[in-house]
């Protein structure tokens, strides 16, 4: 700090109490409406798609197909949480899906054709997306090609490359029990609302903390009625949640019992609470933003842009190799069409539809969740409605489009609000 | 006093193009040195060069009388050499304290350490009488010109910096505005720091600077107290180099 003499003149922030929670609701509503919607949209839509398939098909609120949800969407949810980290540079990764498949099938080769252990797959599939990642990165970065070029070439390299390790369009089984029991198999009742508790306390406690050290220091900090909001909506969600996928769902509860909320689930937390970390908390992450903002300012601020490109791309292939792996322990298998036909569209539409900027600079890991919800709702709700593949595509197609529509307006009206 | 920058003999050549010719310049600490020249007259190449963007073909840069090499941005961040570049280098979608220690975050073992950033960002726009902004934790977005320019430069003071090289910082702004970030070089200058004004606005230039340094064609025209001259003759050093007895000998 420099020893700047202190002058006289109005401090420049004199509110050092807490704002009211109406305050922090007026302000919100001030971001809206100046362009910065953020996940509203997906919010609303959500909930908008919910009421309609609800009420056209009762049977989209049953206990099973709740669970369904969960696992149809899980493998694009994770793969869309890695491509924000590539969206928020404002560059693209349109070989996520095949990159997904790729490591799907390294998975499918080391543990079902050489037998070895599965942390030992797992490990190589993550692996091969890190190398993926690194090669991609190298290319946008140092060489200098067009994300979109490099992934492009990469998206028709990889579904060859598939091909040779599924050994021509053969079909490789996974019988490996704890793969398979990622994505078909659940928590124990007590477990899942065990973590439901946990969840919502670490929450609390985080935010309780911080507000209490800011409070401290004499600098603004979220009022005690806001955070217990938070808290709330957490809890309620979450709980409702909880309580659904721990109803029984088996047609048979005599013959084999079917509750509790699916592995996956906890597996997204965990990814969602450690990258929001990383994004939110690290220097690293912050300089994921200001990248997206502006490379130029942060070159001269000393931030090696080409270090941050490439780790982007390598977070980004890394989760599209666990998003794969998901996906193989759905399906049970890996053929030379996993992590293909609309993996990737669908990942990146739940990355946009959240509220992700194609621009970059602007988006979360949680909006790759909302987003991702919005995708399997409206593939689930279209398929209980009796609608083909056809319409499906088409649906989905026109959501993303009007997605990046809203993003790109909210960019227009940003501007003239004098907002960006 | 001895100079707290100074630039003796700097040569540099882009290819055949030889863009400085033997350029000697002096920043004395406390005072605002305003860097006066026409288009093309080599200022930004020579702000580049003490910046350490640019790698010099010749001559000395001394620092508080020593010589030093500086090889890059973060070399001259070390000396405590700050530049704040006409376009500002902000990133429109981080807030004001994030841009002010972009790159330079503190850190609380892994985690960034977001409350000591925010008070030394207060007291830093505090110090420089700063009262037009709402919060600190507002998107540089939503800022005015003016507003921006303050962050920047606020930014360059929050490093102990010794030296601060401002590149055009009025040349966007409105009247009003500009008003405010001359006064702010002003005070910069009065906390005892060497303030480099670079600028095309000869009004601005009478109106906060010590001394005047004009370039001609890459050549050092003259460095003068402000005192000691009239608008008519820093026009003629701009234009022809020389003014009377002053400037390049013909």
């Amino acid at each position: 700090m420099n020893k700047v003499k202190e002058l006289p003149g109005e401090a420049i922030v004199t509110a050092t109490q807490s704002p009211s929670i109406g305050h922090s609701v007026t302000a919100y509503i001030e971001r809206v409406r100046g362009g910065d919607m953020g996940a509203l949209p997906a919010v609303l839509g959500l909930l908008v798609l919910c009421t309609v398939f609800a009420i056209a098909r009762p049977a989209f609120l049953t206990a099973i197909n709740v669970a369904n949800l969960f696992t149809q969407g899980a493998a694009v949810t994770v793969i869309a949480m890695g491509l924000v980290f590539v969206l928020l540079l404002g560059e693209i990764d349109l070989s996520a899906g095949f990159a997904s498949g790729v490591c799907a099938a390294v998975l499918a080769v080391t543990l079902t054709n050489m037998g070895l252990p599965w942390y030992v797959c797992v490990g190589a599939a993550i692996l091969t997306g890190i190398v993926i990642g690194t090669v991609l990165g190298t290319l946008v970065a140092k060489v200098g090609i067009p994300s979109f070029v490099v992934t492009l070439a990469a998206f028709l390299a990889f579904q060859g490359l598939v091909l040779v390790l599924v050994d021509e369009g053969t079909n490789i089984s996974i019988r490996d029990p704890v793969i398979i029991a990622v994505a078909n198999k659940n928590l124990p009742v007590w477990l899942g609302w065990a973590l439901f508790a946990a969840c919502v306390a670490g929450y609390a406690a985080l935010q309780l903390i911080r507000a209490g050290r800011r409070a401290k220091r004499g600098l603004v900090a979220d009022p005690f009625s806001l955070i217990a909001a938070r808290v709330g909506a957490l809890a309620i969600i979450g709980g409702v949640v909880v309580y659904v996928l721990n109803l029984e769902r088996s047609r048979n509860p005599a013959i084999s019992s079917l509750m509790g909320v699916p592995i996956v689930v906890p597996v997204i937390l965990v990814l969602l609470v450690v990258w929001t970390f990383v994004l939110r908390r690290t220097a690293f992450g912050r300089h994921i933003y200001a990248v997206g903002g502006n490379a130029e300012a942060s070159r001269r601020a000393g931030i090696s842009v080409d270090r941050i490109r490439i780790s982007a791309f390598v977070i980004c292939s890394a989760m599209a190799a666990v998003g794969g792996i998901v996906a193989a322990s759905r399906a049970s298998s890996v053929d030379p069409n996993t992590g293909g036909s609309s993996v990737l569209l669908y990942a990146v539409g739940a990355a946009v539809i959240g509220g992700t900027s194609l621009f970059g600079g602007k988006g979360r890991v949680l909006d790759a969740i909302l987003g991702g919800a919005v995708v399997a709702v409206i593939e689930n709700g279209m398929g209980l409605m009796g609608y083909g593949a056809s319409v499906k595509y088409l649906v989905t197609g026109f959501v993303l489009l009007l997605a990046a529509g809203v993003d790109a307006l909210a960019r227009k009206r940003a501007a003239a609000a004098g907002l960006r | 006093m001895t100079p707290l920058l100074e630039v003796r003999g700097i040569d540099k050549s882009f290819g055949p193009v030889q863009v400085l010719h033997n350029v000697t310049f002096s920043a004395y600490p406390g005072e605002v040195t305003a860097l006066v020249g026409d288009n093309g007259a080599g200022k930004s190449t020579l702000v580049k060069c003490i910046g350490g963007i640019y790698p010099i073909d010749g001559g000395d840069i001394l620092f508080d009388g020593k010589p030093v090499q500086v090889h890059g941005p973060r070399d001259a961040g070390e000396l405590g050499i700050e530049i704040v570049y006409q376009d500002l280098a902000l990133c429109d979608n981080l807030d004001i304290v994030q841009n002010m220690f972009l790159g330079r975050e503190r850190r609380s073992g892994l985690v960034l350490d977001e409350a000591s950033m925010e008070e030394l960002a207060t007291q830093t726009l505090d110090g420089l009488s700063v009262r037009t902004v709402k919060s600190i934790r507002q998107q540089v977005s939503s800022l005015s010109g003016g507003q921006r320019q303050t962050v920047a430069i606020a930014k360059a003071v929050l490093w102990n910096s010794k030296v601060v090289i401002l590149d055009e910082p009025t040349a966007a702004l409105g009247v009003a505005q500009t008003a405010q970030v001359l006064e702010l070089v002003r005070r910069l200058a009065d906390t005892g720091l060497a303030v480099v004004l670079i600028s095309h606005n000869l009004n601005d230039v009478f109106a906060v600077s010590d001394q005047i340094a004009a370039l001609y064609l890459g050549k050092m025209a003259a460095q003068v107290r402000t005192a000691d001259v009239t608008h008519a003759q820093v026009v003629e050093l701009i234009t022809s180099g020389r003014s009377g007895d002053l400037g390049i000998a013909q």
